[in-house]
């Protein structure tokens, strides 16, 4: 088996408040892998530490954030052992992110060449004039409508699904091996989101891309990703292929998750929610996270918080039930 | 944007003209200038020629369309004391000004936009604070007073520097940083505030995601969105210094309109006070209008909401 692109192992970010009483672990303990051209969708609810995963792979933390344990295997590289300046060359050449807000993320003030050729410029030292033209060629790969005029243009001059096609152009600009989407098609309505997530997928294909795809969207993971990982409280609560996770979830939450998305055929007057709230990061409670708000939960999940079982080579979760689950599964 | 042009164009002319209607009828609540251009015990006779003279027997709707009209001929009218064209005296005065407005402008722009910047990429740190007690002393401490302390230091003290007048390179430098600290303090504050506003936005984290140096990240994509307001203020402040420097070109001896305006107050020389206002206002007005068009110019997100 060759070794994956990106692995992730107990991977820990801490933030810790200025007069260092308060630890907030926004991600903890997180093992996760990911190879070549492959989609890994990482699902949870806003404040689940999805996000700071995504910052923490990039090393673009805010400064009050700690990676405080874990290795973080890039191409075989440690990019933890990385210097800043290192880190900086990986930006935007090997890995590439893309925002949520594709109003805000195009500076106002300079043209969309000069934003799209900018990462060409710095990490392959094209002149002005080359990178110029193959912002245009990346315009035209992300269906960008007569891109030798757009490219000329500013942003307040495009619509929002055109802002973040290009902000997409910025992403593939250097021919990244690896793209993380942080929730790509929040903003953007249905029918734009539908071509943009095809646009990606058509991009992955072309260019070899991994994908790191965080949503809070199940619909966009059952279409888009091979593997997802579900993060609960700062922790990837289950891990493993799509469609095993969607047929038959491990974790009481990802269960109720998928409860959760209302379909046509249920016919139901409400909508089912998960009860209660997700616990306060900074004081957590002594056994598994998600206990509390738990219909399965029992004596010992209250008191121990399970560790991640592995219950095959590609399946992971973080439930005392899991492994006891999967064996009446298996023997029945 | 010519419609742009022609709306900001109305506002400005609509200001003067209320500024002009102010300041006639201030400069004429201060007192009778007559009583101060008089030798003690004239007769009542003679005080009732000069007020005729200066036209001051009239009704104030008249004086106020005399005056009206004769600017608009492009006359201030005579000063009381000096007996000469205000206009005369103001262009005797103003290349003073300028000069003076010039230095502190610029001292107050390398000094305010490099600490600001500073403050900004390392806030809280070390220079972030001597920055706020610096920015805290220039906008806090009366400028008579600066003036006092260095003249007492540099020309007392080590006799390094003239003590008032102008002439020389000399003359220029402790006016200019006494003007130009109050301004140094409000460039840095207002480059700080704009240039962390603008750190936290969203493109600059792309910037850093696109894996562009931090120089770059600051210089290019920071930096020009972060001097927009600066710029404004900047520009505006630098016709506020020319016509705001009363204290200073008091304190200093130094002769430009700031002193002139000083003694047309003192000796009630209506024609000069109203002149120097006026042109002031002016200046003021106009300057406001080229910023808001050159605004528009550099950040064409203005260009299109006209």
């Amino acid at each position: 088996m060759p070794s994956p692109l990106l692995s992730l192992e107990n991977l820990s970010t801490h933030y810790v408040s200025q007069q260092g009483t308060r630890v907030v672990r926004a991600v903890d303990e997180v093992t996760l892998s990911l190879n070549a051209g492959e989609t890994l969708g990482i699902v949870g609810e806003s404040g689940s530490g999805k996000s700071t995963l995504a910052l923490t792979i990039l090393r673009l933390l805010p400064a009050a954030a700690r990676i405080t344990s874990g290795r973080m295997m890039f191409e075989g590289e440690n990019l933890l052992e990385k210097s800043d300046e290192e880190m900086r060359q990986v930006r935007g050449k090997r890995i590439a992110m893309i925002l949520q807000d594709p109003m805000a993320s195009l500076n106002p003030l300079f043209t969309i060449g000069d934003q799209v050729g900018e990462p060409i410029r710095v990490h392959e030292g094209a002149s002005r004039a080359s990178a110029w033209k193959r912002a245009i060629g990346l315009l035209r790969s992300v269906r960008i409508a007569s891109p030798e005029t757009r490219v000329s243009q500013f942003p307040h001059e495009m619509s929002g699904g055109m802002r973040q096609r290009i902000v997409g152009a910025v992403g593939i600009s250097c021919e990244p091996r690896l793209l993380i989407a942080d929730e790509p098609t929040t903003s953007l309505d249905l029918t734009i989101q539908a071509q943009y997530l095809k646009l990606l997928r058509d991009l992955q294909r072309e260019h070899g891309l991994a994908l790191i795809f965080i949503t809070h969207n199940l619909g966009i993971v059952a279409k888009m990703c091979d593997q997802l990982a579900v993060m609960y409280a700062g922790r990837v609560v289950e891990h493993g292929p799509v469609s095993r996770i969607f047929n038959r979830p491990m974790h009481p939450y990802t269960r109720a998750l998928l409860g959760s998305i209302p379909r046509m055929a249920d016919n139901r007057d409400h909508l089912t929610a998960i009860e209660g709230q997700p616990p306060d990061l900074a004081s957590m409670p002594p056994g598994c996270a998600f206990a509390p708000r738990c219909p399965e939960a029992f004596d010992r999940c209250r008191a121990e918080a399970p560790p991640e079982f592995t219950i095959d080579h590609e399946t992971r979760a973080r439930c005392w039930r899991a492994p006891v689950d999967a064996s009446a599964k298996a023997a029945s | 944007m010519k419609q742009y042009i022609a709306r900001r164009v109305g506002y400005s002319l609509l200001s003067l003209f209320l500024l002009s209607v102010t300041i006639f009828l201030f400069v004429r609540v201060t007192g009778d200038p007559v009583s101060l251009l008089v030798e003690p015990g004239a007769s009542p006779e003679d005080i009732e020629n000069i007020r005729r003279q200066l036209g001051l027997d009239q009704p104030l709707w008249e004086q106020y369309w005399h005056f009206m009209a004769s600017l608009f001929a492009g006359d201030l009218g005579q000063s009381f004391y000096y007996r000469v064209p205000v206009l005369d005296l103001y262009f005797q005065r103003l290349p003073h000004s300028l000069l003076l407005a010039a230095v502190a402008m610029a001292l107050s722009l390398l000094i305010g936009i490099p600490s600001g910047i500073l403050a900004a990429v390392r806030v809280d740190g070390f220079w972030d604070s001597a920055g706020k007690i610096f920015a805290l002393l220039g906008l806090s401490l009366p400028q008579f007073w600066v003036g006092l302390v260095l003249i007492l230091f540099f020309s007392v003290y080590l006799g390094w520097l003239p003590s008032s007048g102008s002439g020389g390179v000399l003359h220029l430098l402790m006016p200019a940083f006494t003007l130009g600290w109050y301004f140094a303090a409000a460039h840095m504050r207002l480059t700080r505030s704009s240039m962390l506003e603008v750190l936290g936005s969203e493109y600059i984290k792309l910037a850093r995601l696109k894996g562009l140096p931090e120089a770059l990240v600051i210089g290019k994509h920071a930096l020009k969105n972060a001097l927009i307001p600066v710029i404004t203020l900047a520009g505006i402040n630098l016709v506020v210094m020319i016509n705001v420097a009363v204290v200073v070109e008091t304190v200093f001896a130094w002769p430009g309109i700031g002193r002139l305006l000083y003694e047309g107050i003192t000796f009630r020389d209506f024609p000069v006070v109203q002149g120097v206002v006026i042109i002031g206002g002016a200046m003021i007005v106009m300057v406001n209008l080229l910023v808001d068009i050159l605004y528009a110019l550099i950040d064409p997100r203005i260009r299109l909401e006209s």
